[in-house]
């Protein structure tokens, strides 16, 4: 039930965040003109190079973003379904007739542009949460909302995984947090935190060792809790488990993961130093980040960005150009902008009438913070190399268009958040 | 619901953590660090050197010692080799397939991407051939450089040689070097080698990710010329230093010739010496090895590092302290009744001269008059023990320049042997006294010195008590600079006064019919000198003499040491007066032209077989040869027209 006229649709849009949008996009522009600059053929309009193509990318998202705003809100509620399964088949459809590129099934060519479905299914898996919840209202303290939950978020997951394209998938991750405010335990979060530190630890440390801390921790608190029977026997149960993840990541390490993951991680964790093989990204890329120094070399000034350097440079390790060209200034306002645009997401999502609208917020928040975590993490090397992109900032169309449908369905609930759908 | 709405401060929060942990390790990696800075700088510039040539080294007269020759270095990178005709390039460069796969892996090893040196140092001919095909050698280019020439080919030990720098060199420089740079690492071209290498140039390229040349670097503001080493100019004057060398051929030891007035190096000889072209271009490392395997050891500056009693030529010195300390004026008569008996043991003479004072004495030179003047002074009554006249003794003798540096510009001086009182107590125990060292009256015992040093002891009283720092490089550079320490006159605390007397007798000693050093006397000019015959107890008598000429406003003092040559008056002596002679006059007279020859031919080396060639003489033929052609070839050839062919074995 709407009662807002149609010409006042973007009185109530929230500007700041287009605002952010806008400026993430033309940050994202400038640097990939940057990062395929060559003087001889310097255009800007030349639309057979990739900042031409973003360019137009940047045009159409944004006609794309301004007429989502001019759909009905209810359609994304009503259509939630159809859209995620919309998005599950053109999944299936990559692992048929997708192109291989880089050993990832991930790409359906169309024309000269190749879409990647992997990126709608974020927004699509998104919607479908908040219709979930905002039907169903369930408490997710329960064994059956909280399975639905998961089989919502791993179905796409475990197909992105058959691509494989490990970074798109880890995304799906990010879903914790929006089941997390909706009313998922604590405690998941913290188990996912033991998770990552157990893998961690897994390669750092002689696997009785860990064991051994583990029979510690435990034991400190069987002693803290020594009246609780119940306690006890969760904390058996839980040392038990730690300890036998650790023998599975041990052998999925050894058996599952291919010998590049393998050794990405090993160079993350500083295990290997590769100059020249796997580890030659990282290093590069940390290479022209760091040598931006405090306030960059300055635009088209960056030697390392120039004479490519850094491999993947426009998409996936954009940001060793903003941080060659602009320096530690640069990323600053780069990161200050995202977390800006991440908080005030938040904020909207918490003033939302609607729990669709807020599930929603919730999720782009989460999925937007995920991909910038990992892609700055990984330029910088405090993340093994996962191939994602930047959100609104790395080239690419497939990209750039589901992050602003991402953000869009998002400012399209908010401006009509005094109704309800 | 309250409670689920703070979750959203939790979330919020763990945002703003990640976000600031990205941002603390870009801090870290970005301002706190400049490793990343460098390494980008190293990624994309490739400083191209281009080498500079070593400066030229002049002689007295301003005639050119050393200069330089292109050379091409052959430079291959790997990764732009394609097929080619590998034996046709072997065959140019004078290499066997075999030396081309060492070589070729050796520079993938170094790098795929970047040049490395292929072959060194091809000569003009080679290179002038090669060209024309370079272009049918992809990968394949040429840089070129200059090498040392010698146009004398004397003098080898002055020069020292020039060689590519060893991984010590560079460590040692703190990077200034690189390599494939050169390095002087003997002689002169070690001494002043900051002098005379030069400045590379360098050209800054920037290269892209595939190696491929993207132009110069900021326009090439930080780009510079290869700057040629300065000028260098002796002191040493080329036609007495052949002149000395061709006298010493086949023989071992030493010519030392200096200015007195100025401390400047005249002649610097030692023998045997090498042919320093020998020790330049592809063979090198060769002729180093053949050149070191010479038992003679021509890589000995024996100027500087060859040890000597002085012998008879240390008495002038001793008459000298004698005559400051006022135990004797210059008449105090001696007697000699052919020797001096100190303690039980007796320190003869080789005649019987009675009542003699210091002119005679030093003319004859008489060692009971040495050891006299010796005496006296050890026994003043001014001293309280006998160490510390012994001390006093000492330090004056030291004061000569006797047992430590001269601070000559040439590396590896040494600094002879003169002990101090502690020493002789650690070797005789407390109770020594001057009988128990007395044969450091005549020179000898405790007591060794270069050939430098004598000569200076010559330069110093033929300054009448002062001496100037000898060195070899009288000017650097266009400005012609010299060091403040070698214009500085160094008093040896004698008196001017007391001169006279010594010099005296050093003139009788060359000038008077019995003077022991006659028969070396140089026509029109007076010349002092004093012979020795230095006792070795390693085999034969060195044969010594020192001396200056002319007596006044002299010009040159010499010291010649011949090893093995028994009396100072058969060898040194007359080498020092036809050097002498040549300095002064720019010639040889003719009288004197044909014994120069024959000094030239004499053969007296340490190293011969011994007696046996008198009793068995048809195995001496044997020997000979069989010893001999080894000896000749390392023995360098200074003048081969003036090569001795008969070998004759000096008793």
């Amino acid at each position: 039930m709407s009662t807002q006229q149609g010409n006042r649709f973007f009185f109530n849009v929230d500007w700041i965040t287009i605002l952010i949008f806008v400026a993430l996009c033309a940050i994202g522009f400038v640097n990939i003109y940057a990062s395929v600059y060559n003087p001889d053929t310097a255009d800007v309009f030349d639309f057979s190079s990739n900042y031409g193509k973003q360019l137009i990318f940047i045009l159409t998202a944004l006609i794309l973003g301004f007429s989502i705003l001019l759909v009905d809100e209810k359609f994304f509620s009503v259509f939630s379904p159809i859209i995620y399964g919309a998005t599950i088949l053109l999944l299936l459809v990559v692992l048929i007739v997708g192109r291989n590129v880089a050993g990832n099934q991930a790409w359906i060519p169309i024309g000269s542009f190749r879409l990647q479905p992997s990126e709608f299914a974020k927004f699509g898996t998104a919607l479908l949460m908040a219709r979930y919840i905002s039907t169903f209202n369930p408490k997710l303290r329960d064994f059956k909302s909280i399975a639905f939950a998961a089989m919502i978020v791993l179905l796409p997951l475990g197909l992105i995984m058959l691509q494989p394209d490990t970074g798109s998938a880890l995304v799906f991750l990010s879903f914790m947090f929006p089941l997390y405010r909706e009313g998922l335990s604590g405690y998941f979060l913290l188990i996912f935190l033991g998770m990552i530190v157990l893998f961690i630890a897994d390669f750092l440390m002689p696997i009785g060792l860990i064991i051994f801390i583990i029979v510690m921790i435990s034991a400190f608190f069987i002693y803290q809790n020594r009246r609780k029977q119940k306690m006890i026997f969760t904390i058996v149960i839980a040392a038990v488990v730690s300890i036998a993840y650790l023998y599975v990541v041990k052998l999925t390490y050894a058996k599952v993961l291919e010998p590049h993951q393998r050794s990405r991680i090993e160079i993350m964790l500083g295990l290997k130093t590769d100059p020249k093989g796997a580890g030659y990204n990282v290093i590069q890329s940390k290479i022209a980040i760091g040598s931006g120094q405090t306030l960059g070399r300055g635009f088209l000034q960056g030697t390392q960005t120039k004479y490519g350097y850094v491999p993947e440079q426009s998409t996936d390790f954009i940001f060793s150009t903003i941080g060659e060209e602009w320096g530690f200034a640069g990323c600053s306002v780069v990161i200050g902008l995202y977390c800006f645009l991440l908080l005030r997401v938040i904020n909207l999502a918490e003033r939302q009438r609607s729990s669709f609208s807020r599930v929603y917020g919730y999720c782009v928040a989460s999925i937007i913070f995920f991909h910038v975590f990992i892609n700055i993490g990984m330029t910088i090397g405090i993340i093994p190399v996962i191939g994602i992109p930047l959100p609104f900032i790395s080239y690419g169309g497939s990209s750039l268009w589901s992050f602003c449908v991402l953000l869009f369905i998002f400012l399209k609930l908010d401006s009509n958040r005094m109704g309800f759908i | 619901m309250d409670n689920l709405f703070d979750r959203k401060y939790t979330i919020q929060g763990l945002f703003i953590l990640v976000c600031l942990i990205l941002m603390a390790k870009l801090f870290y990696i970005q301002v706190g660090s400049d490793k990343y800075f460098i390494s980008a700088e190293s990624n994309v510039l490739k400083k191209i050197y281009t080498f500079p040539a070593r400066g030229v080294i002049y002689d007295r007269k301003g005639k050119v010692l050393v200069q330089n020759e292109p050379v091409y270095d052959l430079i291959v990178i790997p990764n732009q080799v394609k097929e080619f005709d590998t034996l046709d390039l072997c065959n140019t460069i004078g290499i066997d397939m075999k030396g081309f796969h060492k070589r070729f892996t050796k520079a993938m090893n170094q790098s795929r991407y970047q040049p490395s040196i292929f072959e060194k140092q091809l000569s003009v001919q080679i290179y002038a051939s090669l060209q024309e095909k370079l272009s049918r050698f992809p990968g394949f280019m040429v840089q070129n450089r200059t090498i040392r020439h010698y146009p004398d080919s004397v003098a080898g030990q002055f020069f020292g040689y020039v060689k590519e720098v060893t991984k010590k060199d560079i460590e040692e420089h703190e990077g200034y070097y690189r390599p494939g740079d050169y390095i002087g690492k003997a002689g002169i071209e070690k001494q002043y080698n900051d002098v005379l290498r030069g400045e590379r140039g360098v050209i800054n390229m920037l290269y892209d990710a595939r190696n491929v040349p993207q132009g110069s670097y900021a326009e090439g503001k930080f780009d510079t010329l290869a700057k040629a080493g300065e000028k260098v100019y002796s002191s040493l004057d080329m036609d007495i230093q052949k002149l000395g060398e061709q006298l010493l051929q086949n023989k071992v030891g030493s010519i030392v010739a200096i200015e007195p007035s100025t401390g400047e190096v005249l002649a610097f000889v030692s023998a045997p010496g090498y042919d320093p072209n020998r020790m330049v271009g592809r063979s090198q490392g060769n002729n180093y090895m053949e050149i070191f395997g010479n038992p003679n050891r021509p890589f000995l500056v024996r100027p500087t590092s060859g040890y000597y009693s002085p012998g008879s030529a240390f008495k002038p010195v001793n008459a000298l302290i004698g005559l400051q300390e006022g135990v004797i004026d210059a008449e105090t008569p001696f007697n000699c009744p052919g020797g001096y008996r100190a303690g039980n043991h007796t320190v003869k003479c080789e005649h019987v001269d009675g009542n003699i004072s210091l002119r005679r004495g030093l003319a004859r030179s008489c060692n009971t008059y040495a050891c006299n003047v010796f005496a006296r002074i050890m026994t003043q009554k001014k001293f309280k023990s006998k160490v510390a006249a012994y001390n006093n003794w000492e330090q004056m003798v030291r004061k000569w320049g006797i047992g430590q540096k001269l601070d000559i510009d040439i590396p590896f001086e040494k600094k002879g042997i003169l002990f101090n009182s502690d020493e002789y107590t650690k070797r005789f125990g407390k109770y020594w006294g001057y009988t128990t060292v007395i044969s450091l009256a005549i020179g000898q015992g405790e007591m060794n010195t270069t050939p430098l040093q004598m000569a200076n002891i010559m330069a110093i009283i033929a300054n009448k008590g002062y001496y100037v720092k000898p060195h070899l490089i009288k000017a650097i550079g266009d400005k012609k600079t010299i060091s403040k320490e070698y214009v500085q006159k160094n008093y040896v605390g004698v008196d001017e006064r007391h001169f006279t007397p010594v010099i005296d007798g050093m003139q009788e000693a060359v000038n008077s019919p019995w003077g022991t050093a006659v028969l070396s006397r140089v026509p029109n000019i007076i010349m002092c000198g004093k012979t020795g015959t230095v006792q070795n107890p390693h085999g034969k008598n060195h044969s010594v003499f020192i001396g200056f000429a002319p007596r006044d406003n002299p010009k040159i003092a010499i010291a010649v040491i011949v090893e093995n040559a028994g009396y100072g008056s058969t060898y040194a002596a007359p080498i020092a007066s036809y050097i002498t002679e040549k300095y002064l006059t720019d010639s040889i007279s003719k009288g004197r032209q044909a014994q120069v020859e024959w000094m030239k031919k004499q053969v007296v080396l340490p190293i011969m077989p011994k007696p046996k060639v008198k009793y068995q003489p048809k195995q001496t033929e044997d020997t000979t040869k069989k010893q001999l052609p080894a000896k000749l070839e390392a023995t360098p050839v200074t003048d081969i027209t003036a090569q001795p062919k008969p070998i004759e074995i000096t008793k």
